[in-house]
């Protein structure tokens, strides 16, 4: 019960902090000490991320702080020309490998989450409506998401690139792609949300509070967003979480199958696509360690999200 | 039982439908065909030709009827790119993603059931909790990660096995195979590898939960009670119900194998189609996006409607009941 209040944004009577440590959720979270360490490891990937300006060596994307000398120095071993030491090395250009793993996770961390945010909101507003309005509008939504969830999402996701590339003209492909990527992947995912909420919403709509609310005369899309929405959240939680891993995996997959960002602003993927041309001659390092950033990151978050999925489940409860 | 069939396969028809709607809306209305189709030089009395010819004056519905006739031919015009027919290269190029999607989706089912079962017996053994370990990496592992890191290992520093194309490949009638010589065979390990781990994991993973959900169930308690070896209520009872999930999953697979072929045919440069669709879009070469797209939904529907034909004739409930099931 405690975990629908903790999501509940009913008038708080502790403050959120000392109720959310007081939960169930907060209570299996400290007893699950793999899952302590996948949130501190997330949490300080993020931060990294976020703060890259602040404490990469290098800004490895402006072309003046490269010295090509530096280039394919190994990792923790001095530069020969500059002396210069690297903690993971360095790619052809003399870019510093850590620098560009904490400037390529920014673009796959902000795809990702952006591209989980739309199909959340795709997902769950037509979730919702499909749930509640029910007829031929919840048997046509259905359908497309059946007939979808039978597609893999990357071949939809690719389908919506190739489509991109069609129309937009070429000089302004760079600009736009990584828009269109969290759209791609966005729309490929949207399905799971959208099912989980229409099944929430089927039944939820039938209860009293739903029916008190229609008798006062609220009107259905306020039903929608202020009564039935919170209620059917915590399993979407649990989607939005594993999915955040799904889409970090698919654009570094795009990326590296080269439909996805631009080799100006690369991300993770990018970086390994990049680097694998170097590994038949031994430098190993300039794919290696972007690809161990990926697993690290991918894995963190699905670990997660598998606990989260087994927290919120009542019948796993003890 | 003719009632379901007949619904499945008007439903599979229509989901077809919508496809080569989709498929047809890409090759009509991204870019202009004509002008991928002629050189820069053709006049415009000379396009005009061309268009009144291909038809493309044509009403919308007219020309749709016509790409569905040609689609059923295996018709789907000269690709922009290569200059050939659309049909001559995705020919070409199938055995290539079929003979990999083969080998790695059985190693995958016999492995994956092998070791699920194993890890549901045996629930507390180290061996089992590390194979569970190594399965949630092996889901977190992106298949391109896999595949660089088995290059790297494999080719680069052991030099064991070649990282890259399929090696010498003899031609039986239409249809080339690496099944029959030394290096088409080396060459053929890796990328199966790559293809099948995170299907492996997956049906391990259902395997064990579905064996742990039926090893908990009365009638094999009732088995044990009357005395049954471990061997005779494990493999002859439990097994049994447990494969029948198995079935709908496993056979869902083979369709996103041949999706995953596209990553894993980069990869290790695997002249599949799967190379063939990512190519053409890097080309914006829509006839042939447009034919892979027709291609992988037919495999699709077909894989989905024998799945639940198979699901009919494996689960007598099913058959007991009316078929009301709408899946």
């Amino acid at each position: 019960m405690t975990t629908r209040t903790e999501l509940h944004a009913e008038p708080p009577r502790a403050s959120l902090l000392a109720r959310l440590l007081d939960s169930d959720l907060f209570y299996s979270f400290t007893r699950s000490p793999v899952t302590v360490v996948a949130a501190i490891v997330t949490l300080v990937y993020i931060t990294a991320a976020l703060c890259a300006p602040l404490i990469s060596p290098q800004n490895p994307f402006d072309p003046a702080t490269l010295n090509l000398l530096e280039g394919f120095t190994p990792p923790m071993q001095p530069n020969e020309f500059t002396s210069k030491v690297f903690w993971l090395g360095t790619d052809a250009q003399g870019r510093d490998i850590f620098s560009a793993i904490l400037y390529g996770s920014r673009v796959s961390l902000l795809v990702g989450f952006a591209a989980v945010g739309f199909a959340a909101v795709l997902g769950i507003g037509l979730g919702l409506l499909s749930g509640y309005v029910g007829g031929w509008v919840d048997a046509f939504i259905m359908r497309v998401a059946d007939v979808q969830l039978s597609f893999p999402a990357i071949l939809i996701a690719l389908l919506i690139f190739g489509v991109f590339k069609g129309i937009v003209p070429p000089a302004m492909q760079d600009r736009v792609a990584i828009y269109v990527l969290i759209v791609a992947i966005g729309l490929s995912d949207w399905v799971q949300y959208a099912r989980t909420v229409r099944s929430s919403t089927m039944a939820e709509k039938n209860k009293e509070y739903v029916q008190a609310a229609r008798v006062i005369g609220v009107p259905a899309p306020l039903i929608l967003v202020r009564h039935i929405l919170p209620n059917v959240m915590g399993p979407v939680l649990v989607i939005a979480t594993i999915g955040l891993a799904l889409a970090i995996i698919l654009e570094s997959t795009l990326s590296f199958l080269g439909v996805g960002v631009p080799p100006t602003q690369p991300s993770l993927g990018t970086l390994i696509r990049v680097g694998q041309d170097f590994l038949f001659s031994g430098e190993w390092w300039i794919v290696m360690f972007p690809g161990a950033a990926l697993l690290i990151l991918a894995l963190s978050v699905n670990l997660l999200g598998d606990w989260l999925r087994d927290a919120l489940n009542p019948r796993l409860r003890g | 039982m003719i009632a379901f069939i007949l619904r499945r396969l008007l439903q599979s028809t229509l989901v077809m439908l919508a496809v080569a709607l989709v498929s047809f809306g890409l090759f009509r209305y991204i870019g202009d065909p004509i002008h991928n189709m002629v050189g820069q030089e053709a006049t415009l009395a000379e396009r005009e030709a061309l268009r009144e010819r291909l038809g493309l004056n044509d009403a919308v519905p007219v020309q749709f009827a016509r790409f569905v006739g040609n689609a059923l031919r295996g018709e789907f015009g000269i690709s922009y790119r290569m200059q050939r027919p659309v049909a001559d290269v995705i020919a070409e190029r199938l055995p290539a993603t079929l003979e990999l999607a083969l080998i790695s989706g059985t190693a995958a089912l016999v492995l994956g059931i092998a070791l699920g079962v194993y890890t549901a017996l045996r629930r507390e053994g180290w061996l089992s909790h590390l194979i569970m370990s190594a399965s949630l990496i092996g889901v977190s592992l992106p298949t391109f990660l896999i595949g660089i890191l088995l290059i790297y290992v494999f080719a680069v520093e052991l030099k064991m096995l070649p990282a890259f194309g399929r090696g010498e490949v003899v031609q039986l009638g239409g249809w080339s195979t690496g099944l029959l010589t030394a290096s088409g065979v080396k060459s053929l390990i890796l990328p199966s590898i790559t293809l099948g781990l995170y299907q492996l994991t997956l049906i391990m993973r259902l395997v064990r939960a579905e064996m742990l959900e039926v090893l908990r169930t009365d009638y094999i308690k009732f088995a044990r009670a009357r005395g049954l070896s471990d061997r005779a209520v494990h493999f002859r009872h439990a097994l049994k119900n447990t494969l029948l999930p198995v079935i709908t999953i496993a056979g869902l697979q083979i369709g996103s194998i041949i999706a995953f072929a596209i990553i894993t045919e980069t990869v290790f440069q695997w002249p599949g189609v799967g190379l063939l669709f990512i190519t053409a879009i890097q080309f914006v070469d829509i006839p042939v996006m447009a034919a892979y797209l027709v291609l992988i939904a037919l495999i699709f529907v077909v894989i989905n409607l024998i799945v639940d034909l198979l699901y009919f004739a494996v689960d007598p409930r099913l058959r007991a009941q009316r078929p009301g099931r709408g899946h």
